[in-house]
C-alpha cells in the first residue's frame, strides 16, 4: 500500500502530530516502505486462528476496593507546564 | 404525515465504589480540584491500571438483575481520542466483549400496560475529568478528580417510542441501581446521567430515521423536555423538506433547546483495540451464583408481593417500591403495627412523605423511624387514639418527644371508651339541643353528624367516633 | 576494581577491601573520564549515588547486606526515578522529573544498590542503533564508528566500557539482547510478566519487558533475583514464586537438548557470526548437550507482525504525551489543536512519529482487520511454532543478530533495513518467551552474541546454560581494550 500526501496528513491529524509540508513526501515514502514490509503478512492464511492479544493466557487480577492513594497534587503539579487555581490549563475548549 | 418517535438511551451510572476503577484514589464527590487524581488517573508515564474488584461485582449484579447474559471473558479496550479531560489520550472502556450482554427491563405505560424494553449491553468504563470554563485569561482549567471514576454504561435497544417511555425506563433503571446499591443515583452530582438517541420516521416505515444524540440529560424533567423538543425539531425539518444530520446535540436546560456540538462534529475514528495493560476479566459460574445470592428482592417482585400478598392497591405499591428504603420502611411499619396494609401505606405515603417533603428530608434522614411510626399506627388500629389525634402524636414524635405510647400518656390523648361517661355527655347534649334531636328523630340523618361533632368536641376528640355514633343511635331511636 | 563482576565486588565490599563510597566514586570517575566520547549516560547522579553508597556502607557495616548492597548500577532512562529526570531519550520528557519511582527502581533501592545515573537510549525505546536519542547516539566502546545497538545502547555501552558493573535494560523487540550482543556483554530478557512494568515508560505494553545487562550470566542471575517478582501495581505481572536464580548455575548440561532453528542460519547471516555461533554450539556438545535442527516456520513473519503490533500499541501509549500535565509544551499555542500538534510534532523525533503514524493507520477504521487483527493471528502462529519446538528441545540457540555492530548511518534512509537487524530477537517478544544473549566471539574487532531462548519462566535454566558456557569460554571476559 502506497500512501499519498493526503493519507499522511489525515494520519498525522488523527495522531495530533504537526508535520511540516516539506516533510510530508518523506513520511509518505517511509510509511509506504513500512507498510510494504507489513503486508508480507497477507501471504499467510489465518482463517480460524484466534488472535493473540497477549503473550500470557491468564485472567485479569482484581484489587480490593480501597482508597490507597493520598493527595500529591503539589508534587504532581510542580512538573505541569501550566496550572492556575490547582487546575491544569489548556487553550480554551469550545463545546 | 403521522410521525413515530424512536428513542434509545445510553445511561451512565457511576458505580458506588470507594476507589476508582483502575487506581486507589478516592471517588468522593466535591473534593478540592486535582486532590483525588493520583499518578494513574493523571496518566503519568509508566503507570498501569489494576481493576477494582467491586466494579466487576456491581456490573455482574446489575446484569443478573436484568436477566442478562454475563460475558464469561469480557475485554477492556482503548477508545483513542485527544481531549484535555482525558489524560491518557484514550478512554479505557469495553467494546466487543462487554461484561453484561443482552438483558431486559419492563416499564409500565400510561394506560397501565407493561412494555418490555431490551437492554443491548452494559459495559464498564472510566469517567473523564472536568473542564472548567471560567476565564483564566482565555484558558480552560482541567480538574481530573473525576477521571477514572467507574461507570456502567447501560445501552437500551431503540425501542422507546415517546419521551414518557424514555422517562419511565430511566426511572425504572434509577430505582433498580439504587435497589442493587451499585449507584447512589444522585443526578445533580452526575452519578446517573443519560444520552438519548432520538429519531423520527413516518408511521409504518421499517427503517430507522437519521438520529441525533442528545447529551447532558441529568434530570427526568430535562430528558422529557429535551426529547420532546428534539422530536419537534426533527419533524419540523422533515416536514419542511429538509434532512436530519447525524450529530451530537447538547441540551441547554436554561434555554430549553438542543444545539449542535460543533466541536464534536468531526468524524471520529476511535481506533479501538484491546487494552494490552489489562487482561480478560474472567467470570466463573460459581461467582455468578455467589453474586446472585446477594441480590435483594427486586422492585417488580416486591410490587407484585405488595399487591397480591399484602393487599395494596397498584398506586400505593408503585409509590412504595419506587425506593428500596421507602419499601423497607413501610414493611417495618406494617410489621411493628400489626395493622392493615392500607392504613400503614397511607401513613407512610401521605403523612410521613408529606412531612419529609415539607422539611426537605428524605426517608433515610427521617426523624421518625419506621418503628416509631409503627408504634403510632398500632394505637390507631387498636382504637387507643383516633386518626385525628394520631396526627397530633405524629407531630410530637417528629419533634422528638418520644414514642407514641409515651406521648399519648404524657398528653393524655387516650380515647375515652368509658361508656358511662360518654353517655352522660350525650344526655347533656341532647338535653341542650332539643330541636335538633327532634329533627333527627324525624329522619333528618344529617343531624347525626352534628351530634357526633358536639360529643367529640366536648370530649376533646378522645371519644371513639364509632362508639359515639352507636350510642347516639341507641339514645335517639332506642 | 572495574573489571570485577557484581559477585566479585560484593565479596570485596564484605571483605572491606573497599567501601561502596570508594567503589561508587571510582565508577563516577570513569564516567567522567570516558563518557564524553561514549555518551552512554543522559543523566549522571553523583550526589544521589554517593548518598546511597554511604547508606550502603552503613548497611554493610551493620551486617545486613544483600547481594546488591553497595553495588553501583546504571538504570536505563526509561525507568521513572523519583526526583530525577526521566527522559526516555526524548525531547518530550527532557524536563520530566519523575514524581515517583518504578517498581524495579524501588526494588533496587530496597536491596541497597547505588544508582550512578540514567543511561542513554533510542527515543522511547524505538530503535536498534541508539541513533534516535534526543541526546545523541551512544558509541560502541569496541569501535567508536560502530553503533552500540539499541534501544538499551547506553546500558550496554557503559557496562562494556566498565563505567558500571551492570545496568538495566528493556526489551520490546530485542532492545536488551541486540545491544548486549553488539557490545559484548550478557543481556537477559525474561518471560513477559516476570518483572513489573510499573514505572517503566511503555513503548508496546504487550511486548515490553525489563531485564539485566551484565558482564556474565551469574551477575544476570543476581540482578534478576532482585528485579523479578509480583507487583500489585501491574496487572500483567505474575504472582509466581521467584526462585534463587543463582542456585542452579552449576548444574551439568549433560543431556540438554538444544534446538537450532534452520531459519536462523540462512540467508542474511554474516559468515563471521555464523562461525562464532557454530563454535559455541560445539562447546555445548562438549558439555554434554545434544543438538538438533528444528524449524520455526513463521520466522520471516515476525518482523512484519511486530511492526504492526508495536506501533499500534505505541500510538496509543504515547497519546498521553500531550503537553498538558507534564513534559514538553510548545510555545504560545493558539488553540487546543495547536497545543497538541505542535507539542507532539516538536517533542517527538522522526522515528517515533513514524511509528505513531504506522500504528494510528493500522488501527484506523477500515484497516484494523487487515493489519492489527491479522498481526494478532500471526502472533499466535509464531507463538505456536515455539510451543511445538519446546516439546522437543529444552532451549533454542542461534545468533542474536545477523551481523556484528554496523557503522553509524550505515543502514541508510529506509527505516526497514534497520528493522531487519532485529530479525532473530523479535519473535521471542511476540511469544513472550525469555531469551539471553551471551558474548560468543569477536568478528573483525566487533563482538558477536549467542542467543539462547527458553520456555516460559525457564530463566533459571537459561542462566544455567549461559553460565556453563562462560565456565569453559572467555568471550565474556573480553572487553574493548581501551576501557579494561
Amino acid at each position: 500500500m502506497s500512501l499519498e500526501k493526503a493519507d499522511v496528513e489525515k494520519i498525522a491529524h488523527l495522531a495530533r502530530l504537526q508535520i511540516s509540508e516539506q516533510d510530508v513526501p518523506e513520511y509518505a515514502r517511509d510509511l509506504s516502505s513500512i507498510l510494504a514490509l507489513v503486508e508480507q503478512m497477507g501471504a499467510v492464511d489465518t482463517t480460524g486462528i484466534t488472535p493473540m492479544a497477549h503473550p500470557l493466557d491468564i485472567a485479569q487480577r482484581l484489587r480490593a476496593d480501597e482508597v490507597t492513594e493520598e493527595n500529591q497534587r503539589e508534587k504532581f503539579q510542580a512538573i505541569a507546564p501550566a496550572t492556575e487555581n490547582h487546575l491544569f490549563l489548556v487553550p480554551k475548549v469550545i463545546e | 404525515m403521522q410521525w413515530e418517535t424512536v428513542i434509545g438511551l445510553e445511561i451512565h451510572a457511576q458505580l458506588a465504589t470507594k476507589s476508582k476503577i483502575f487506581s486507589g484514589a478516592s471517588t468522593a464527590y466535591g473534593a478540592e480540584p486535582n486532590t483525588q487524581a493520583c499518578a494513574v488517573d493523571l496518566g503519568l508515564p509508566g503507570v498501569l491500571p489494576v481493576l477494582n474488584k467491586e466494579v466487576v461485582r456491581m456490573a455482574v449484579k446489575f446484569g443478573l438483575a436484568i436477566d442478562a447474559e454475563i460475558t464469561p471473558r469480557s475485554v477492556f479496550a482503548r477508545k483513542n481520542y485527544f481531549y484535555p479531560d482525558l489524560p491518557k489520550g484514550y478512554q479505557t472502556s469495553q467494546m466487543d466483549h462487554p461484561i453484561v450482554g443482552v438483558g431486559r427491563l419492563d416499564i409500565v405505560l400510561e394506560d397501565g400496560t407493561t412494555k418490555r424494553i431490551g437492554v443491548t449491553r452494559a459495559h464498564l468504563e472510566e469517567d473523564a475529568g472536568k473542564s472548567l470554563h471560567e476565564d483564566f485569561q482565555g484558558m480552560t482549567g482541567i480538574d481530573l478528580n473525576r477521571a477514572g471514576t467507574p461507570l456502567l454504561e447501560i445501552v437500551s435497544e431503540p425501542e422507546l417510542s415517546s419521551a414518557y417511555e424514555a422517562v419511565a425506563y430511566m426511572k425504572k433503571l434509577h430505582t433498580l441501581v439504587r435497589y442493587l446499591e451499585i449507584c447512589d443515583g444522585n443526578m445533580q452530582e452526575g452519578s446517573f446521567r443519560c444520552d438519548a438517541n432520538v429519531s423520527v420516521r413516518p408511521v409504518g416505515q421499517q427503517a430507522l430515521g437519521t438520529r441525533a444524540e442528545v447529551k447532558n440529560l441529568n434530570s427526568f424533567r430535562f430528558i422529557e423536555r429535551a426529547i420532546n423538543h428534539e422530536v419537534e425539531r426533527q419533524i419540523d425539518i422533515l416536514e419542511g423538506g429538509g434532512n436530519i444530520i447525524q450529530e451530537t446535540r447538547l441540551y441547554d436546560s436554561d434555554k430549553d433547546e438542543t444545539r449542535s456540538m460543533r466541536s464534536k462534529e468531526e468524524a471520529n475514528d476511535y481506533r479501538y483495540f484491546p487494552c494490552p495493560d489489562l487482561l480478560p476479566v474472567v467470570v466463573e459460574p460459581s461467582y455468578l451464583d455467589e453474586v446472585a445470592k446477594t441480590l435483594p428482592e427486586l422492585p417488580d417482585i416486591k410490587k407484585a408481593r405488595f399487591i397480591d400478598d399484602i393487599g395494596l392497591k397498584t398506586d400505593a405499591a408503585d409509590v412504595l417500591v419506587s425506593s428500596r428504603e421507602l419499601a423497607d420502611y413501610f414493611e417495618v411499619v406494617l410489621k411493628t403495627s400489626g395493622a392493615e396494609a392500607k392504613i400503614c401505606a397511607n401513613w407512610v405515603i401521605v403523612e410521613l412523605s408529606g412531612a419529609l417533603n415539607k422539611n426537605s428530608q428524605n426517608i433515610t434522614s427521617s426523624p421518625v423511624s419506621a418503628e416509631l411510626l409503627g408504634g403510632l399506627v398500632k394505637r390507631i388500629a387498636d382504637n387507643t387514639i383516633s386518626g385525628k389525634i394520631a396526627k397530633q402524636v405524629f407531630a410530637a414524635m417528629w419533634d422528638g418527644e418520644g414514642d407514641a405510647d409515651s406521648i399519648i400518656e404524657a398528653k393524655d390523648l387516650k380515647q375515652n371508651t368509658d361508656s358511662g361517661a360518654i353517655e352522660a355527655v350525650i344526655d347533656e347534649i341532647i338535653a341542650n339541643n332539643p330541636n335538633q334531636a327532634e329533627e333527627l328523630r324525624g329522619g333528618k340523618d344529617k343531624m347525626m353528624g352534628f351530634f357526633v361533632g358536639q360529643v367529640m368536641k366536648a370530649t376533646q376528640g378522645k371519644a371513639n367516633p364509632a362508639q359515639v355514633n352507636q350510642m347516639l343511635k341507641n339514645k335517639i331511636f332506642g | 576494581m572495574h573489571n570485577k563482576t557484581i559477585s566479585e565486588l560484593a565479596q570485596g565490599l564484605r571483605d572491606k577491601a573497599f567501601s561502596s563510597v570508594e567503589l561508587t566514586q571510582h565508577y563516577l570517575d570513569r564516567i567522567q573520564q570516558f563518557d564524553g566520547d561514549l555518551n552512554s549516560f543522559i543523566t549522571v547522579t553523583p550526589e544521589l549515588a554517593l548518598a546511597q553508597a554511604r547508606a550502603a556502607d552503613e548497611q554493610l557495616a551493620a551486617g545486613n547486606a544483600t547481594a546488591l548492597t553497595g553495588i553501583p548500577l546504571a538504570q536505563k532512562d526509561i525507568f521513572c526515578t523519583d526526583g530525577v529526570r526521566t527522559s526516555c531519550g526524548s525531547k518530550m520528557l527532557d524536563n520530566f522529573i519523575a514524581p515517583y519511582s518504578a517498581t524495579v527502581i524501588e526494588k533496587f533501592n530496597s536491596a541497597g544498590s547505588v544508582m550512578l545515573g540514567k543511561t542513554n537510549m533510542d527515543e522511547f525505546a524505538m530503535g536498534s542503533s541508539n541513533e534516535t536519542s534526543f541526546y545523541g547516539a551512544v558509541k560502541n566502546p569496541w569501535d567508536l564508528d560502530a553503533v552500540p545497538g539499541g534501544s538499551s545502547g547506553g546500558s550496554a555501552a557503559c557496562v562494556a566500557a566498565r563505567m558500571a558493573p551492570a545496568s538495566t535494560g528493556t526489551d520490546t523487540g530485542g532492545s536488551i539482547r541486540q545491544p548486549a550482543a553488539l557490545c559484548g556483554i550478557t543481556g537477559l530478557k525474561p518471560t513477559y510478566g516476570r518483572i513489573s512494568r510499573y514505572g517503566m515508560i511503555a513503548f508496546a505494553s504487550s511486548l515490553d519487558q525489563a531485564g539485566p545487562m551484565t558482564r556474565d550470566a551469574k551477575d544476570a542471575a543476581i540482578m534478576l533475583n532482585t528485579m523479578a517478582g509480583f507487583d500489585a501495581r501491574d496487572s500483567t505481572c505474575l504472582d509466581k514464586p521467584v526462585p534463587d536464580y543463582t542456585a542452579n548455575l552449576d548444574n551439568s548440561l549433560q543431556g540438554l537438548k538444544i534446538g537450532l532453528p534452520k531459519e536462523y542460519f540462512g540467508e542474511g547471516l554474516d559468515s563471521g557470526v555464523a562461525t562464532a555461533i557454530e563454535a559455541a554450539i560445539k562447546e555445548y556438545e562438549k558439555l554434554g548437550a545434544t543438538v538438533k535442527e528444528i524449524s520455526l516456520p513463521n520466522t520471516s513473519l515476525a518482523v512484519p507482525t511486530y511492526y504492526v503490533i508495536a506501533p499500534a500499541e505505541c500510538s496509543s501509549n504515547l497519546s498521553r504525551m500531550d503537553g498538558v500535565r507534564f513534559g514538553y509544551r510548545c510555545e504560545n499555542p493558539v488553540d487546543l489543536e495547536d497545543l497538541y500538534k505542535r507539542s507532539r510534532g516538536e517533542g517527538f523525533g522522526d522515528e517515533v512519529k513514524r511509528r505513531i503514524m504506522v500504528g494510528t493507520y493500522a488501527l484506523s477504521a477500515g484497516y484494523y482487520d487487515a493489519y492489527y487483527l491479522k498481526a494478532q493471528q500471526i502472533r499466535q502462529l509464531i507463538s505456536d511454532d515455539f510451543k511445538k519446538a519446546f516439546e522437543e528441545v529444552d532451549v533454542i540457540m542461534g545468533p542474536t543478530t545477523p551481523e556484528p555492530a554496523f557503522n553509524f548511518g550505515e543502514k541508510g534512509e529506509d527505516p526497514v533495513s534497520m528493522y531487519l537487524s532485529d530479525i532473530y530477537t523479535i519473535a521471542v517478544n511476540l511469544a513472550g518467551l525469555p531469551g539471553i544473549s551471551v558474548p560468543a566471539g569477536v568478528v573483525n574487532g566487533r563482538p558477536a552474541g549467542l542467543q539462547i531462548i527458553g520456555n516460559y519462566f525457564d530463566e533459571a535454566r537459561l542462566l544455567n546454560v549461559a553460565h556453563q558456557y562462560q565456565q569453559v569460554t572467555e568471550w565474556h571476559q573480553q572487553g574493548p581494550a581501551r576501557y579494561l
